[in-house]
C-alpha cells in the first residue's frame, strides 16, 4: 500500500469517527467537535494529495488546506455563538429535545 | 293590306330601357320605408306611396313615348336588358326586362290607374287606424305588378307573380280581425297557388327543353323561333307538342290568377278587402296579370298554328274563357251585394279577355284588358263611394234613390256601367268587346263561343241595369240618409270616367291604332275599315243585344224599389234557377265536399303521424337521454367521486407518513444527508470504476 | 508510510475517538486538542510545514479554546441524566460505518491510479506568500471578507438576546 493510500485511509477513518460523533452525541457542542474533526480529515486528504500528487510546486493542495483552516475557524466561531444563543433560549444543549420544527 | 314592320333585333338598349327597372323598384322601396314607419305617420306613408307611383307613372310614360316614337318612325321597338343571376353548371339563369309595345301600354295603364286609386284611397281609408299599413302594402303591390309587366325572364315574372299574390293576400285580409276577411285571404292565396303549381311545372319544362328562361334574347330567347322550333319538335302525349303542353300549364297558372273556371272561387270572396283594393287588384291589374301572361307568352301558345288556323292551347283558352264569361254572368244576376255583383262581372269579363286572346290574338285581348281596367276600376271606386256614403251598407236592396243624394257618383257610375255593357260608340267597352265578338265570329274551330259571348253580353247589360236601378233608382230603403263623397274620391272617378269613354277610339276598325301598335304594323285612319265583311252587321247585332238587356232589366226592376224582405222580381219568375244562381251554382260546396274534405283528412293523418310517430320518436330519444344522464350521474357520484375521494384520502395518509420524516431534530437530518451522500458516492465510484 | 507516520496517525485517531466517546464534555474538548496536535505533526511529516504551523495556531490556539469557552458557558461540564448518546445512536453508527466503507473502498480501489512516492517538495514561505497575492489573491480577499462577516455575525448572534432582555 502506498503512503498516499494509507494517508487516505487514515483520513477516512478520522472522517467517519467525526461523522459518527456528530450523528450520535446529544450535546450540540460535541456535534460541532465532530464537524471539526471531519474538516480536519478533509485537510489531511488535501495535504496528502498535494504531497504525493503531480506538480506540488503549484501549491494547490496547500493553499486549499490553508483556506480551509481559515474558513473552519470562522465557522467554528459562528457555530459556537449559535450554540450559546440556543442554550440561552432553551436552557439546554440537548439536541434530542430540540424538535420545535417537527412536521 | 297593312304593312308589317318587324321588331328590331336587340340593339343597345336606349337610356329609358336601361332604367326601366326603376319603375317597379321605386314603389317597392317606398313600401320598404313605409313598413318601418309608425302607424301615426299617415301623411308620410300616403306621400311615399303616391309619390313613388307618380315617379313610376312618369317613367312609364317616358317609356311609352319612346316606344311610340319608334313606332311612328316605322320601327317596332323591343329592347331588352338581361343579366345573369345564377350560373348552374353550364346553364345560365338570366333575369331581365323588356320594353316593347305590350309592356309599354301595360306599364302606362297600371301606373296611371294605380295613381288614381291611391289618391282615392287617401279619402276612403282616412278613418281606418291601419292607414300606413295599407299604403305600404299597396306600394308593394304596385311594385310587384309593374315587375310582372316589364319582366323578360319567366322566372322574374314568376317571382313578381308570387309577390303580387302575397300582397293580394295581405290586402284582402287587411281587416284581419274579421274572420270572414281572414278566411277569404287564405282562400285566395291557396286557390291561386294551385294554378301557380302548374305554372311552375310549365316553367321548369320550358327551361329543360330550351335551356333558357328569358323571353327575348337576340334570337336565343324562349319565345324566339329557334326555341319554339325545339319545343314544337317534342311530343308530349295527348296529341300535344311540348309547346302546347307548356302553354297549357302556363294557362293553368293564369287561370288561377285571373279567376277562370274552376279556379274562380276566390275572387268574389276577395271582396272582403277594402274597396280600393278590390278596384286595383281584383279588377284592373292583378287579375289582368293572367291575361297579360298569356299575351306575353302568346308566341308559345300560337306556335305551330297553320296559317289561319289555331293551336290546341289557344282552343282550350278560348273555351275556358267563353264558359267562364257565361258562368259568371249568370251568377252575377242573382247577387245582392254591390261588390259581389261587380266581382262576378270581373270574372265574366276576364273570360271575355281570355276568349279574345284565344280567338283574336294579343291585340284583341289586350285592348279589352286596357278598357276594362278603366271602367271596372271606375265601377269599383264608384261602389266604394256608394258604400262610404251609405256608412258601410253593401246590400243593394237597402240602397236606392242615390241619384239625387250622390249625383256625381251616379254620373260616373252610369258612365262606367254603360262602358261595361258595351253601349255603342261613345263608350270604350263597345269597341273592345266588339273586337272580341268579331274575332269569335271568324273563328275557324266553332261558332259556339260566339253565341256564348253574345249571351254573356245580354246578361251583362241585364245585371248591371238591375244593380244601377237598385242602387240609384227608386227611393231610399236604408237606415241613415246617404251623403256624397269628398272631392279626393270624386276626382279620380271623373278622370276614370273620361278615359272609359275616350279610350275606345284608339281601337276602332276605322283607326285600329292599338292592334297596329301592339303587333308592330302601320295603321292609318280610314273609314273604309268599317266596310269589312259583316262588321257593321256585327256592330248592329251587339247594339241590339245591349239594348235588349237594358230593356229587360228596366222592365223587371224599373223604379219599383222592392223592400229587402220581398223576393226579387226574377226570383218570382223562376225560383229554383234563382236559388241556384244566388248560391253561386254550388261550386264552393262542391269543393268543400271533395278537395277540402280530402285535405282535411290528410291533415288529420299528418297530425296523428306527427304526434304519435314522430312525437314518439322524439320522446323516446329524450327518454334515452334521460337514462344516459342518470347513468352518468351514477358513475360520477360513485365511481369518479369515490376514486377521487379515496385517492385524496390516500394522499393524506401518505402525507402523514412522509411528515414523520420531519422530526424537527437536526441529527435526523444529518443522518439522512450522510446516507444520501454515501449512496451518491457509491454510485459515482461504481460507475467510474467500470 | 514510515513508522513515525503510523504513530502519529494512531495518536490522531485515538484523540478523535476519545473526543467522541468520553462522557465529560471538557475531556472531549481536550481530546480534540490532542487530535489537532496529532494532525499538525502529520502535516509536518508531510513536508507541509506552513500548513502544520497554521494548524497549530488556528485550531489549537483558537478553535479549541473557543470550544472550551462554549462548553463552560453552556454548563456542558455537567453530565446529562439520560446519557450522552442519542436514543437512536446505532443508526448513526451504521451510517458512519457506511461512509467509511465507501471512502475506504474508493481509496483502496483506486490505488492503481494514484501516484507513488515522489521527492519531497521544498516549499518556502516566500513562495506561499507570492502565491497568495498573485494566483490566489481572489480567494484571499474573499476569505478576508468571510472572516470579517463571521466575526461581525458571531458578535451579533451572541449579542441579540442580551439587548432584548434589557
Amino acid at each position: 500500500m502506498t503512503p498516499l493510500t494509507s494517508y487516505l485511509l487514515v483520513a477516512a477513518l478520522l472522517f467517519s469517527i467525526g461523522l459518527a460523533g456528530a450523528l450520535t452525541r446529544r450535546n450540540a457542542i460535541l456535534v460541532l467537535i465532530g464537524i471539526e474533526l471531519m474538516l480536519n480529515a478533509a485537510n489531511l486528504n488535501l495535504i496528502a494529495f498535494w504531497r504525493y500528487g503531480p506538480h506540488p510546486e503549484l501549491l494547490t493542495g496547500m493553499m486549499f488546506a490553508i483556506f480551509s483552516i481559515a474558513v473552519a475557524a470562522a465557522e467554528a466561531a459562528v457555530g459556537l455563538g449559535l450554540v450559546i444563543q440556543i442554550h440561552r433560549h432553551a436552557k439546554t444543549t440537548d439536541l434530542d429535545q430540540m424538535n420545535r420544527m417537527k412536521g | 293590306m297593312q304593312e308589317t314592320i318587324s321588331f328590331t333585333p336587340q340593339l343597345a338598349a336606349s337610356p329609358i330601357a336601361e332604367i326601366l327597372w326603376l319603375i317597379p323598384a321605386v314603389p317597392m322601396v317606398a313600401a320598404g320605408i313605409a313598413a318601418l314607419l309608425m302607424q301615426a305617420k299617415r301623411k308620410t306613408s300616403a306621400t311615399l306611396a303616391i309619390g313613388s307611383i307618380s315617379v313610376s307613372l312618369l317613367l312609364s310614360l317616358m317609356a311609352f313615348a319612346h316606344v311610340l316614337a319608334g313606332w311612328l318612325h316605322g320601327q317596332a321597338v323591343r329592347e331588352t336588358v338581361s343579366f345573369t343571376w345564377i350560373q348552374v353548371g353550364s346553364a345560365n339563369i338570366d333575369l331581365g326586362w323588356v320594353l316593347d309595345p305590350l309592356s309599354a301600354v301595360m306599364l302606362a295603364m297600371v301606373s296611371f290607374v294605380g295613381l288614381l286609386i291611391f289618391i282615392y284611397s287617401v279619402g276612403y281609408i282616412k278613418h281606418d287606424e291601419s292607414f300606413t299599413r295599407f299604403f305600404c302594402f299597396m306600394s308593394l303591390f304596385a311594385g310587384a305588378m309593374l315587375g310582372v309587366v316589364i319582366s323578360n325572364s319567366i322566372l322574374l315574372l314568376f317571382m313578381c307573380w308570387e309577390l303580387v299574390g302575397l300582397t293580394s293576400y295581405l290586402l284582402i285580409g287587411f281587416w284581419y280581425q274579421r274572420p270572414a276577411a281572414a278566411a277569404a285571404a287564405k282562400k285566395a292565396f291557396l286557390t291561386t297557388r294551385i294554378g301557380d303549381v302548374f305554372f311552375l311545372l310549365g316553367m321548369v319544362w320550358l327551361f329543360a327543353q330550351t335551356g333558357t328562361l328569358v323571353f327575348y334574347q337576340s334570337g336565343g330567347g324562349a319565345l324566339e323561333p329557334a326555341a319554339l322550333a325545339v319545343l314544337l319538335s317534342q311530343h308530349a302525349g295527348l296529341g300535344l307538342t311540348a309547346a302546347g303542353a307548356i302553354g297549357l300549364l302556363i294557362f293553368a297558372g293564369a287561370a288561377g290568377k285571373s279567376g277562370q273556371f274552376p279556379l274562380h272561387v276566390w275572387l268574389p270572396d276577395a271582396m272582403e278587402g277594402p274597396t280600393p283594393v278590390s278596384a286595383l287588384i281584383h279588377a284592373a291589374t292583378m287579375v289582368a296579370a293572367g291575361v297579360y301572361l298569356i299575351a306575353r307568352v302568346y308566341p308559345l301558345m300560337a306556335a305551330g298554328a297553320l296559317a289561319g288556323g289555331t293551336t290546341t292551347a289557344l282552343t282550350v283558352v278560348t273555351w275556358v274563357g267563353a264558359f267562364t264569361a257565361v258562368f259568371a254572368a249568370l251568377i252575377a244576376v242573382a247577387q245582392n251585394d254591390i261588390k259581389r255583383i261587380l266581382a262576378y262581372s270581373t270574372v265574366s269579363q276576364l273570360g271575355y279577355m281570355m276568349a279574345g286572346l284565344g280567338m283574336g290574338g294579343v291585340a284583341v285581348g289586350m285592348f279589352h284588358l286596357i278598357t276594362h281596367a278603366f271602367f271596372k276600376a271606375l265601377l269599383f271606386l264608384g261602389a266604394g263611394s256608394v258604400i262610404h256614403g251609405c256608412q258601410g251598407e253593401q246590400d243593394v236592396r237597402r240602397m236606392g234613390g242615390l241619384k239625387s243624394d250622390m249625383p256625381l257618383t251616379f254620373l260616373t257610375y252610369a258612365i262606367g256601367m254603360l262602358a261595361l255593357c258595351g253601349f255603342p260608340l261613345i263608350f270604350s267597352g263597345f269597341w273592345s268587346k266588339d273586337g272580341i265578338l268579331e274575332a269569335a265570329q271568324h273563328w275557324s274551330v266553332a261558332k259556339t263561343p260566339f253565341y256564348m259571348l253574345v249571351f254573356g253580353a245580354l246578361l251583362t247589360a241585364f245585371y248591371m241595369t238591375r244593380q244601377v236601378v237598385y242602387v240609384f233608382g227608386g227611393h231610399w230603403r236604408g237606415g241613415k240618409p246617404a251623403h256624397e263623397s269628398p272631392a279626393v274620391m270624386l276626382v279620380p272617378l271623373g278622370i276614370l270616367a273620361f278615359f272609359a269613354m275616350v279610350l275606345g277610339f284608339i281601337g276602332t276598325p276605322a283607326w285600329p291604332w292599338f292592334s297596329a301598335f301592339i303587333d308592330g304594323r302601320v295603321a292609318g285612319f280610314a273609314w273604309r275599315g268599317f266596310m269589312e265583311s259583316g262588321l257593321l252587321m256585327l256592330m248592329g247585332a251587339s247594339t241590339l243585344v245591349v239594348f235588349l238587356g237594358l230593356g229587360l232589366g228596366w222592365k223587371l226592376y224599373g223604379d219599383r224599389s222592392p223592400k229587402p224582405s220581398e223576393p226579387d222580381a226574377l226570383e218570382r219568375m223562376i225560383p229554383p234557377v234563382w236559388a241556384a244562381l244566388r248560391d253561386k251554382l254550388y261550386v264552393d260546396e262542391l269543393y268543400g265536399v271533395t278537395v277540402i274534405a280530402f285535405y282535411g283528412w290528410w291533415a288529420r293523418v299528418a297530425d296523428w303521424l306527427d304526434r304519435q310517430v314522430w312525437g314518439g320518436v322524439v320522446a323516446g330519444v329524450a327518454w334515452g337521454f334521460g337514462l344516459g344522464a342518470q347513468l352518468n350521474r351514477f358513475l360520477d357520484t360513485n365511481v369518479v367521486d369515490g376514486v377521487f375521494d379515496k385517492g385524496c384520502d390516500e394522499l393524506s395518509v401518505g402525507g402523514g407518513l412522509l411528515a414523520r420524516m420531519q422530526t424537527g431534530r437536526v441529527q435526523t437530518y444529518l443522518r439522512i444527508l450522510a446516507l444520501a451522500v454515501v449512496v451518491l458516492a457509491a454510485i459515482l465510484f461504481w460507475s467510474s470504476r467500470a | 508510510m514510515s513508522f513515525v507516520s503510523y504513530i502519529l496517525a494512531a495518536l490522531t485517531v485515538a484523540g478523535g475517538l476519545a473526543a467522541m466517546l468520553l462522557k465529560n464534555t471538557v475531556h472531549c474538548a481536550l481530546a480534540l486538542t490532542v487530535a489537532f496536535a496529532g494532525l499538525a505533526l502529520l502535516f509536518l511529516n508531510l513536508d507541509a510545514q506552513f500548513a502544520g504551523f497554521a494548524q497549530i495556531l488556528v485550531y489549537i490556539g483558537a478553535v479549541a479554546i473557543l470550544v472550551v469557552f462554549a462548553i463552560l458557558l453552556t454548563r456542558g461540564s455537567e453530565t446529562p441524566r439520560d446519557g450522552v448518546f442519542s436514543k437512536s445512536w446505532p443508526l448513526g453508527l451504521v451510517i458512519a460505518a457506511g461512509v467509511f466503507a465507501v471512502l475506504g473502498w474508493a481509496a483502496i480501489g483506486s490505488a492503481r491510479v494514484l501516484p507513488h512516492e515522489t521527492a519531497a517538495p521544498t516549499v518556502t514561505v516566500l513562495q506561499i506568500g507570492n502565491a497568495l497575492v498573485s494566483r490566489y489573491v481572489l480567494p484571499l480577499e474573499i476569505v478576508a471578507v468571510l472572516l470579517t462577516a463571521a466575526m461581525i455575525g458571531a458578535v451579533i448572534v451572541a449579542m441579540h438576546e442580551k439587548e432584548g432582555q434589557k
